[in-house]
């Protein structure tokens, strides 16, 4: 413990002797990592001792067989050695289309990964925690897909609704109590459920229409929160706060993975062992898909003309009217198309957990996934899907710490300090990117090759 | 007033206001005010700052509902409009009448072509079969756009704003701004169109090019124009009918040459008491 401030102590001062000039703020060369500003001289001379700092504690670590040293001077390598390698690459070959080809590399990992890991497992044996990875990235996904969802109303539309988990509520209870009642199957109910989450997207709009900014906040909150009571109070239909348990899971195309289902099964048909794994690589491609959804039809939307008027809203909700754009209507089909991929998303949570109850959709949920869209960047498609693995992944990292354990004490549980450590992220991300991780805005048609448009004209929406 | 024979705005109008009168609680802003605006006429609304100009272009495209008084959209052929009963987006949609605003309202993070087709929205709307066609990709959406995108690229060409067509329409000069709002209202294909303020802020030769386009408008297009103007050169050489406020009242109403000489105008202008317009008046 101490040697770590030590180090760090004597690493600041060393940085501050003989690098950092009054005129010359320590974080400039590093900020230049993430822009394309020109290097100076003495930038490489910050980066020298930065790197030489990193390899001495990866030594130390070693010397003193001391993990957390390993990591941080770890750390401190890749930051600097992957920013220089970024900008060695941006000047090589400036003309590279990067954003597509992130996005691609992206949804090439996120199409194989189950796979690959599954086929590296099965033939080496890694003895790979695939079970937890498999989990954590459908969380993940259930979050990019409901912070797509809600993009549309808040980053496309510009009407913050701080009660988006109603919808998803709804969605799950729909097919809960269908698969219960009726015993209708996942797919049968999917679509209901966002038709079902659709209409009370379309019945809660009504009365807020009217509203806007703070107020409009105010009473989406409210109506949340009246459907989590509801849920909770209403014992004879939703079971109260024990919730509905006993939810069935998907099939592939109708066949079963449970190894207990009669007649046909998934491994029985396609000559198998059973696994409980194939079971979660399905269910992973399905919130995959739907998420990839949510995505396309979001895109498809931006180019239509209801799209154009969601956006046109979100600039100028009068100049709209004045072109003769009905905002009632405009804004009831903003409300009603989240509502409805929040639906979607609550009957794939259903099957996943096989039981739901009230808990599940507290205004904390609707707070996280406001906040993956405003940490996005409002509108973005890319933002929003970077900020939810950034936040659903961060705080799942917050629960293997035994490096931040080794700083603070083995008494440090850092779940405890979640919602203050996203307080700061989100202090942060406001202080140093206001609008958001992707704040400029792609034109929907162009007459030749258009450019992003600023962040700076691109306005929030007052509704 | 200028008396005298029936004027050929009253014949024929596009427009006949009645009996308008606006109260904001006890403040009247427009003051039981009636004119009509001729169909192939640039009429001019004039008067001092706080006149209540904006306040009866408002309630003529529905964004305050008038105290009193009638407001009669008659396009030619089918029924009357009557504005006072429809709400701001129906005056548009189906009263065909287009406004812009005294502070420029374009979308600024959208482009300028994009600008232009938020205007057809409507049309596109119905041709895209309210989204859901178009997005299972049914109907005849993409020739709908191809001939709203030639559309907003004849008016971009009209108003000399093509090379900046992807351009975010935020980051526009001033000037362009204004003729890309006029555009932008103009592509809504309206039968009268209401400016507030066009030429506000515009340097000599952006008003000359401004006159120029509405001058063309109104022969080309076939769409009367109603407009307020602070600039009284302005006013005296494009439009053929000039009504002035004062306080909320109409003082005056006719052709430029008759409200230059009207004393009332005089007074309202030069800030004259009432006791001296009446000596002017007075004066054979
Ligand atoms: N929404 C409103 N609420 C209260 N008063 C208003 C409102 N709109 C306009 N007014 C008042 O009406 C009067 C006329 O305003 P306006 O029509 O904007 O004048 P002009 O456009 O001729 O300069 C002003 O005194 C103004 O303060
Ligand atoms: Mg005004």
């Amino acid at each position: 413990m101490l040697t770590v401030v030590a180090i760090v102590f004597f690493g600041r001062l060393a940085l501050n002797l003989f690098v950092w000039q009054a005129e010359y703020p320590l974080a400039a060369p590093f900020a230049k990592l993430f822009t394309s500003e020109p290097f100076e001289r003495r930038d490489l001379v910050t980066y020298a001792v930065t790197c030489i700092f990193g390899a001495a504690w990866i030594v130390t670590g070693l010397v003193l067989e001391e993990a957390v040293y390993g990591v941080l001077g770890t750390v401190v390598l890749l930051f600097v050695g992957l920013g220089l390698l970024r900008r060695a690459i941006l000047q090589r070959f400036p003309d590279l289309p990067y954003a597509q080809i992130f996005i691609a590399c992206g949804i090439a990992f996120a199409l194989f990964f189950p796979i690959v890991s599954y086929a590296l497992e099965s033939v080496f044996h890694l003895g790979l925690p695939l079970r937890y990875w498999f989990d954590l990235s459908i969380l993940i996904l259930t979050y990019v897909m409901l912070g797509w969802g809600l993009n549309i109303v808040v980053g496309l539309a510009g009407l913050l609704d701080l009660g988006y988990v109603a919808f998803y509520a709804v969605g799950a209870y729909t097919f809960a109590l269908l698969a219960t009642h009726f015993g209708f199957g996942f797919w049968m109910c999917l679509p209901i459920a966002g038709a079902a989450a659709a209409l009370w997207g379309v019945i809660l709009g009504f009365p807020v229409l009217r509203l806007r900014g703070d107020y409009l906040a105010i009473v989406t909150l409210a109506f949340g929160e009246i459907v989590r009571i509801v849920l909770l109070n209403w014992t004879e239909v939703t079971g109260g706060p024990n919730g509905i348990a006993g939810i069935p899971k998907p099939t592939f195309f109708g066949l079963p993975f449970s190894p207990f289902a009669e007649g046909m099964t998934f491994s029985k048909f396609f000559g198998v062992p059973y696994d409980g794994l194939y079971a979660l690589i399905f269910l992973y491609y399905v919130i995959l898909v739907l998420a990839l959804l949510t995505n396309l039809v979001t895109l498809r939307l931006r180019r239509l003309p209801v799209g154009r008027a969601w956006e046109a809203m979100r600039e100028d909700e009068i100049a709209c009217r004045s072109l003769g754009i009905n905002t009632t209507l405009t804004k009831l089909s903003a409300f009603a198309t989240g509502a409805m991929f929040g639906g979607l998303a609550g009957c794939f949570f259903a099957t996943r957990q096989g039981f739901v109850s009230p808990e599940s959709f507290t205004f904390i949920e609707s707070a996280i996934i406001l906040a993956i869209v405003v940490l996005g960047g409002m509108g973005s498609q890319l933002g929003v899907a970077i900020a939810a693995v950034v936040m659903v992944g961060g705080f799942e990292a917050l629960r293997h710490t035994a490096g931040l354990q080794a700083i603070f004490g083995d008494e440090f549980d850092p779940a405890l300090y979640r919602m203050l450590l996203f307080g700061i992220a989100m202090v942060g991300i406001m202080v140093w990117r206001p609008r958001g991780l992707v704040s400029s805005r792609a034109p929907t048609i162009a007459l030749g090759d258009a450019d992003t448009i600023s962040g700076d004209l691109v306005r929030q929406g007052r509704g | 007033m200028s008396e005298g024979g029936a004027k050929p705005w009253d014949t024929d109008p596009i427009l006949r206001v009645e009996h308008l009168t606006m109260r904001f609680g006890g403040l009247t802003a427009v003051d039981d005010v009636s004119f009509s605006v001729g169909r192939e006429d640039i009429t001019a609304l004039i008067g001092p700052n706080g006149a209540g100009k904006t306040t009866v272009f408002n309630c003529i495209t529905g964004f305050y509902k008038p105290t009193e008084g009638m407001l009669t959209l008659d396009a030619d052929g089918g029924d009357p409009f009557y504005l006072e009963r429809l709400s701001d987006y129906e005056i548009n949609a189906d009263a065909r009448v287009a406004r812009t605003f005294q502070n420029i309202r374009l979308f600024p993070g959208m482009t300028v072509l994009e600008n232009l087709l938020v205007a057809q929205h409507n049309v596109l709307s119905r041709a895209s079969g309210f989204s859901f066609g178009a997005i299972l990709g049914l109907g005849q959406f993409g020739r709908a756009e191809q001939d709203a995108v030639d559309l907003a690229r004849s008016w971009l060409d009209r108003i000399g704003l093509l090379p900046r067509a992807d351009e975010a329409a935020g980051g526009l000069p001033y000037g362009d701004q204004r003729r890309l709002e006029i555009a932008r209202a103009m592509c809504t294909r309206p039968k009268l169109l209401c400016l507030d303020e066009p030429a506000a802020g515009l340097n000599a030769r952006e008003s000359e090019a401004l006159n120029a386009l509405l001058q063309t408008i109104r022969e080309t297009d076939g769409t009367a124009i109603f407009l307020i103007e602070h600039d009284m050169s302005v006013v005296m050489r494009i439009s053929d009918h000039v009504i002035v406020l004062d306080y909320g009242k109409k003082i005056a109403d006719g052709t430029p040459s008759d409200v230059r000489n009207d004393p009332h105008v005089i007074a309202a202008y030069l800030g004259v008491s009432d006791e001296d317009a009446q000596a002017l008046e007075a004066r054979p």
